[in-house]
């Protein structure tokens, strides 16, 4: 076997199976990939009791690099899988790794529903604004105005506030970051694997090959360059007047509250059902 | 080669082997509700039947959708599996149930959902993901008739094909078909084994009259109920491969949180589930799935054979329209006319080889069935020898059952 590098990454990539990977340089999926990993291992979990369910997407296929229960499944699905998994091994650790278009659109309905019901997924949408596996088609979260191959002449449609969603929903934790803002990202990562209940954290990131080429954002550094200086933390929103917070990418903690959660609520049913008829 | 549906339960030795609970009281108490539920005869419909089926087969997972005209076997199940320390869960349409299934049946679920047409016809690409990283689970399909929303309470055989070929791309598929409250309950069981057996999505088609429809039935004592658990692999992690080549293409399947970390995809993928776009590794993928049932076709088959001896005339058909032609047979039998019936319990695969055999000596073929021509299809096929006019059709698609009635005239006629 190869010389593996011992860096924490590396000991959690499948390094003699798949690599290299599929993405673009300068895609962000590495980085989330990264901060993950990292989170993970400042958990310190059995990586055995650890699932990782994606959908279709560029992001999607990030389940096949590392080494953890791994299920690469339908476009839109990965939630509907991922709430079989976690039903049935509720003590399994369940993240999932989505996109804007599997997430908000075609699987728009289970993401919804996880989040009212309040099952304990960790839910990871990388958020790069198109459709890149298939081209750099216009996606619910691109922008208005925005070019699309789908879109040439402009997006005429408003653009999804995913967060928003999320928390009108019902999720139990909500969190925005990007792909710029690593150790912030990394620390979300891990407070929302440890949240009991539905999370739901938005990494913006960068596709320069397709959504920075099509809109002339410049490369990888100017997109990353643009996440540092046209986002501020939640916590400064109220602080700042109205005319600085318009068109930034708000960053932060949106809700981490504790209630009910479905896993939990259907084996106390079920022991409340066992032990009336045991009577 | 004839299997009946007798062989299979009259067959069963093991006594019931128990899905994996972490608490062991739990498992006593399954162990006690399955054991001392009294088994003299009731009155049950067929829906019921199947729902009682799915929890003796050892079923500890449901996740459905309401739907007419199946929906009371996820009601029964709603109320059974918490007891039993399963799960049921009613997902927010029919691709999150089948998805949610197939979810769980990696990670180590017995899993079954129920639907009728329009939710089998939303579940087409999950069955194909389960097809394709050979996870096990059943689809039952009580059907209704037509198109769209169509007669959603009244009979029809529509979804034979769709049970075939209704997911893309070109997958083999085990497909079970009961004539009465009691088979339904048999072959869910049979439905459920034959999933873990062949790591496949199996699908229980189902009539509306039989799912609805209320008899007197006898239910096997357990320690008659023949159970069947998907392989576990023995080898240590590293060696472990998802899809390994073993005699007969049915390999053992590692569940989440066994230490396998395994990787599965519904890309084309090599052994061990990795993506691959290797010309070789697609078509071995795709040969896998063949072989795996065109190879183990004799354990597949089920075939019933009434009154075919010294049959000039064979009625061909399944399900609820074979109940007609048993009464249609007694009458034409009454009269001195040789007819006879071949009822497939398995319509697919399809039991090219019995049926071929059986027809040889008759002279003419009469395909009953409750849409606008789907098995008669295979029989033509299967019957070149005779002419266009040996083969006849009896179709119905208006909602009412084809009755022994015309199944006589047509007889008469043929004689």
């Amino acid at each position: 076997m190869a010389n593996i590098p011992q860096k924490v990454v590396h000991q959690y990539l499948r390094h003699d199976k798949k690599f290299p990977h599929v993405w673009c340089a300068g895609c962000s999926n590495g980085i989330v990939l990264g901060a993950i990993i990292r989170a993970l291992a400042s958990m310190n979990l059995n990586r055995d009791d650890v699932v990782m369910v994606s959908g279709i997407g560029c992001s999607s296929r990030m389940p096949v690099y590392i080494d953890l229960n791994t299920l690469h499944t339908l476009h839109g699905r990965a939630i509907a899988f991922a709430t079989g998994v976690k039903l049935h091994k509720p003590h399994m650790k369940v993240i999932v790794i989505t996109g804007d278009g599997d997430c908000t659109a075609i699987g728009g309905n289970h993401l919804i529903h996880a989040a009212r019901r309040n099952i304990d997924l960790t839910v990871i949408l990388v958020n790069n604004n198109i459709y890149g596996m298939t081209g750099g088609q216009c996606s619910p979260t691109t922008p208005h105005d925005a070019i699309a191959t789908t879109a040439p002449y402009g997006n005429i449609e408003p653009d999804f506030n995913i967060c928003n969603l999320a928390l009108g929903a019902g999720a139990s934790f909500v969190a925005r970051t990007t792909a710029f803002h690593v150790i912030e990202m990394q620390n979300y990562f891990q407070s929302a694997m440890e949240h009991p209940g539905f999370s739901l954290i938005e990494v913006v990131s960068a596709c320069p090959v397709i959504f920075g080429r099509l809109n002339k954002k410049g490369g990888a550094p100017q997109m990353m360059k643009e996440f540092r200086d046209n986002s501020i933390p939640i916590t400064a929103v109220e602080k700042l007047p109205p005319e600085k917070v318009v068109g930034k990418i708000q960053r932060g903690i949106l809700r981490q509250e504790i209630r009910p959660e479905y896993c939990n609520a259907y084996a106390e049913l079920s022991a409340r059902v066992q032990e009336k008829e045991g009577k | 080669m004839l299997k009946t549906k007798k062989s299979e339960s009259t067959k069963a030795k093991t006594p019931k082997t128990e899905p994996k609970k972490e608490n062991a009281k739990q498992e006593s108490k399954i162990k006690e509700l399955q054991t001392t539920r009294e088994r003299k005869t009731v009155i049950m419909q067929g829906n019921e039947a199947v729902a009682y089926g799915a929890l003796d087969a050892g079923v500890n997972f449901f996740a459905g959708y309401p739907i007419t005209p199946s929906t009371e076997v996820a009601e029964i199940l709603a109320a059974e599996l918490p007891k039993r320390g399963g799960v049921f869960v009613q997902m927010e349409d029919e691709i999150a149930s089948i998805c949610a299934i197939t979810g769980a049946s990696l990670a180590g679920a017995k899993s079954l959902t129920a639907t009728s047409g329009p939710g089998f016809s939303l579940m087409q690409e999950g069955i194909g993901f389960a097809k394709i990283t050979e996870t096990p689970c059943v689809v039952v399909n009580v059907q209704r008739l037509g198109p769209s929303t169509g007669m959603p309470t009244s009979p029809a055989q529509g979804d034979i094909m769709q049970a075939k070929w209704g997911s893309h791309g070109d997958s083999p598929s085990i497909v079970l078909y009961p004539d009465s409250v009691k088979e339904a309950y048999e072959l869910t069981i049979r439905a459920v084994n034959l999933s873990e057996k062949y790591r496949t999505c199996v699908i229980l088609l189902m009539d509306e009259v039989i799912g609805h429809m209320r008899e007197s039935v006898r239910l096997p004592d357990m320690a008659n109920v023949r159970v069947i658990n998907r392989i576990k692999p023995t080898v240590p992690p590293h060696w472990y491969k998802h899809y390994d080549e073993n005699q007969k293409y049915l390999s053992p399947l590692a569940s989440y949180g066994e230490g396998y970390r395994f990787h599965v995809t519904g890309l084309t993928h090599d052994a061990h589930g990795f993506p691959t776009n290797k010309s070789s590794e697609g078509g071995e993928m795709m040969d896998r799935l063949r072989k795996k049932i065109s190879y183990n076709i004799r354990d597949l088959v089920q075939i019933e054979s009434h009154q075919m001896d010294d049959a000039k005339i064979a009625i061909f058909t399944a399900g609820i329209t074979a109940r007609a032609a048993k009464a249609a047979i007694a009458m034409a039998r009454y009269e001195g006319i040789k007819v006879g019936l071949l009822r497939p319990l398995t319509i697919w695969p399809f039991p090219d080889d019995a049926v071929r055999k059986m027809l040889r000596n008759v002279d003419t073929v009469i395909v009953p069935e409750l849409n606008q021509g789907q098995l008669i299809h295979e029989i033509r096929r299967l019957t070149k020898d005779k002419s266009d006019g040996d083969v006849i059709a009896i179709q119905r698609v208006n909602g009412q059952l084809i009755t022994p009635n015309d199944i006589l005239r047509k007889i008469k006629e043929a004689c």
